[in-house]
């Protein structure tokens, strides 16, 4: 996983709320086998509208993604990230997201920064106000800077230090092998299995 | 203190807890399919892996296959190829799997339940949101992304954050003619699409003991639409029964084990739940969606809400949105709304009992003029056993279409779609935009109101069949 440690870029105000992943990604993109484009997939269906932010020439090359509350619900396609990395977005800022997603987003190294609603607003009137404007997100400080907006922001140390690392999960996993193979030796053997080996 | 079920299941699959560290959480049964499978035996390939427990492993096809014309190549040569991936994943890795056209094939939360596989107190996990079916038997069972399948595929572990605790608590009696699936849209429009959010989700009280199996199913199935972790109910006598010599139910002296095993998993009385939600069974009435999130919901009896009563902005104008994308105006009733298609199907409500009720409210009647009805089992051993009943003659002489199993309309991935502008009443579990087909307009709905709708034509519950008198005659 690519490590994330600080990331300053435009940013593109989405004012809506219950973003599901069927809107990120259209189930139709989901037949493809790899991880990557996706880019055209992202948000498909709101991007025929010619109005729709992602399509101002202002929001042009982006990198963070300012969103109303609830994003990321339903479906837990990991395509979703994979279609906003594809595109160009380094994170997401949301009052809150849909748990599947955040665990996806986390696992792909696509910062998801939890906000108040009300600081949420306060970006989107300040990008929109001036398209241009720098976002910084810092995961070493746990800060969103913005114009005269600084907000701090939690993510649990532990997923906060995977991140900054680019830590392989499966890797630090192996490492407990034993712990693993101590535990299968005490599953009960009623347990269900789908087939005999 | 007491623990509560989820803390239970929860506790006894840790295999290491650490200061600042995940728990790593031992996972009973990995369910797979070929949409959020092939990154991930990617990733294996690339690194060398293997997958660690094939005994713990089941592949199905059901997002991409076609339900007419099973036995003819696959039309879309993407999906052709990502079912192909699938086998050849699963031929290369040693994973059992039952392919389009085997009679263990259908939906993937359907399978895993009737072959005996979901168990309660085990832990199962499967990269789809609708994993929460299997918390029904009282088993930790939530949807993984990608990068978690090839987790549990390489070490069968995943490293999981502490979850919070949430009882919904169900008093009184469903009256007749409201069924699960009215329960469970009542309660996500009740506390929201992102109301369980963190939490794992225990259904309690009278009128959740008194389900079957498949309507715990239904209720536990649509717990992700409430941004839920998991829904869970305790396993008791009907868990029991229904488990009782399925293909995988433990035998013998191991069934006598596992039962007392699984009388413990229940909620301790001095239990604390970090929330809790009560609904009186007694006041809830056959219900459906209007908008475009599953918390988007009314009871059939009632008219298009005005987005101006919504007191938070953000939910006012996703009201105004979603009548937009519905097109549907303020104020007009929900009876009153016509639609083009009927869906009976999906891992919310494609089972026998659903297919059932639905065929019940069919017999002797005809899907309206201009209609289109898909009735769409949730397995092959579901449509057998609807076949042995003469069920499948009952929808298609009623005028609908009796296909083979799969996901089939409840997501846009086959065949099976709505056109642009399409509306369906549909008993799948999302109502998105253009989640059934570009530009459809979904309403959720029972078997039951699915049914009455595809006579009516219009958003119907049966006991609306009996009261016209064109059909009292």
């Amino acid at each position: 996983m690519e490590a994330f440690t600080t990331h300053t870029g435009r940013a593109v105000p989405l004012r809506r709320s219950n973003v599901d992943t069927d809107q990120i990604i259209p189930a139709h993109w989901l037949k493809k086998v790899t991880r990557d484009g996706f880019e055209d997939g992202l948000f498909e269906a709101w991007r025929k509208d010619a109005e729709f932010v992602l399509n101002r020439p202002e929001h042009a090359g982006a990198t963070v993604l300012v969103a109303g509350p609830d994003f990321g619900t339903g479906s837990s396609r990991e395509h979703a990230v994979w279609a906003l990395q594809n595109y160009g977005f380094k994170a997401v800022v949301s009052a809150r997201f849909a748990d599947i997603f955040r665990g996806n987003s986390l696992k792909n190294g696509l910062l998801t920064v939890v906000l108040p609603q009300e600081t949420v607003e306060r970006l989107w009137t300040l990008i929109e106000h001036d398209p241009t404007t720098e976002v910084t997100v810092d995961l070493l400080a746990r800060q969103v800077r913005a114009g005269s907006i600084t907000a701090d922001f939690d993510l649990d140390e532990n997923a906060r230090q995977r991140l900054l690392e680019g830590l392989d999960d499966i890797d630090l996993t192996l490492r407990r092998e034993a712990d693993i193979a101590a535990y299968e030796a005490r599953r009960p053997s009623f347990k269900p299995a789908t087939a005999q080996v | 203190m007491g623990r509560t079920l989820a803390e239970k299941v929860w506790d006894d699959h840790v295999v290491t807890r650490a200061e600042g560290e995940p728990d790593l959480l031992y996972i009973d049964l990995h369910l797979l399919h070929e949409v959020t499978s092939p990154q991930a035996f990617d990733g294996l390939r690339k690194s060398g892996r293997k997958v660690r427990r094939l005994d713990l492993t089941l592949a199905t096809e059901d997002h991409n296959t076609p339900t007419l014309d099973i036995d003819k190549p696959i039309a879309d040569p993407v999906s052709r190829v990502q079912l192909e991936t699938l086998r050849a994943n699963c031929a290369e890795f040693g994973v059992r799997l039952h392919p389009l056209g085997d009679v263990e094939q259908g939906v993937v939360h359907v399978v895993g339940p009737q072959l005996g596989l979901t168990q309660p107190g085990t832990t199962v996990v499967c990269g789809d949101s609708h994993t929460s079916t299997h918390g029904a038997f009282g088993a930790l069972a939530f949807g993984i992304g990608t990068s978690q399948v090839e987790h549990v595929l390489a070490t069968q572990t995943l490293p999981m954050a502490p979850f919070k605790t949430m009882a919904v608590t169900v008093q009184g009696e469903l009256p007749a003619g409201v069924t699960a699936k009215d329960l469970i849209l009542a309660v996500i429009a009740r506390i929201g699409t992102g109301g369980g959010q963190g939490h794992v989700i225990e259904y309690r009280g009278p009128a959740i003991e008194k389900l079957s199996m498949e309507a715990r199913m239904t209720v536990c199935n649509m717990s992700i639409e409430a941004g839920a972790r998991a829904g869970m109910i305790a396993p008791d006598e009907t868990t029991f029964a229904y488990l009782k010599d399925r293909p995988h139910a433990p035998r013998g002296a191991d069934w006598d084990a596992a039962v007392a095993y699984w009388r413990t998993l229940r909620t301790d009385d001095d239990a604390v739940f970090d929330r809790e939600v009560v609904i009186d069974a007694s006041e809830l009435s056959p219900f459906v969606t209007w908008g475009t999130n599953p918390g988007q919901g009314a009871p059939l009896s009632a008219a298009v809400p005005d987005p101006a009563s919504y007191t938070d902005p953000s939910e006012r104008q996703a009201a105004e949105r979603a009548l937009e994308y519905m097109g549907l105006t303020v104020g007009q009733p929900l009876r009153d709304i016509r639609v083009d298609t009927v869906f009976v199907g999906s891992c919310t409500n494609g089972r026998i009992e659903d297919l059932r009720a639905a065929a019940e409210v069919l017999r002797g009647r005809s899907v309206a003029e201009g209609v289109r009805m898909l009735v769409v089992p949730g397995s092959v051993r579901v449509a057998l056993q609807a076949m042995a009943e003469g069920l499948d003659k009952v929808f298609t002489e009623s005028g609908a279409e009796w296909r083979h199993a799969g996901c089939s309309m409840c997501l846009g991935m086959n065949p099976d779609q709505l056109a642009p502008g399409e509306r369906s009443a549909s008993t799948s579990n999302r109502n998105f935009e253009g989640r059934q087909g570009k530009g459809g307009r979904t309403h959720l709905v029972s078997p039951q109101v699915a049914a009455a709708t595809a006579v009516l034509g219009h958003l119907a519950s049966p006991a609306d069949l009996i009261t016209d008198p064109a059909l009292a005659a």
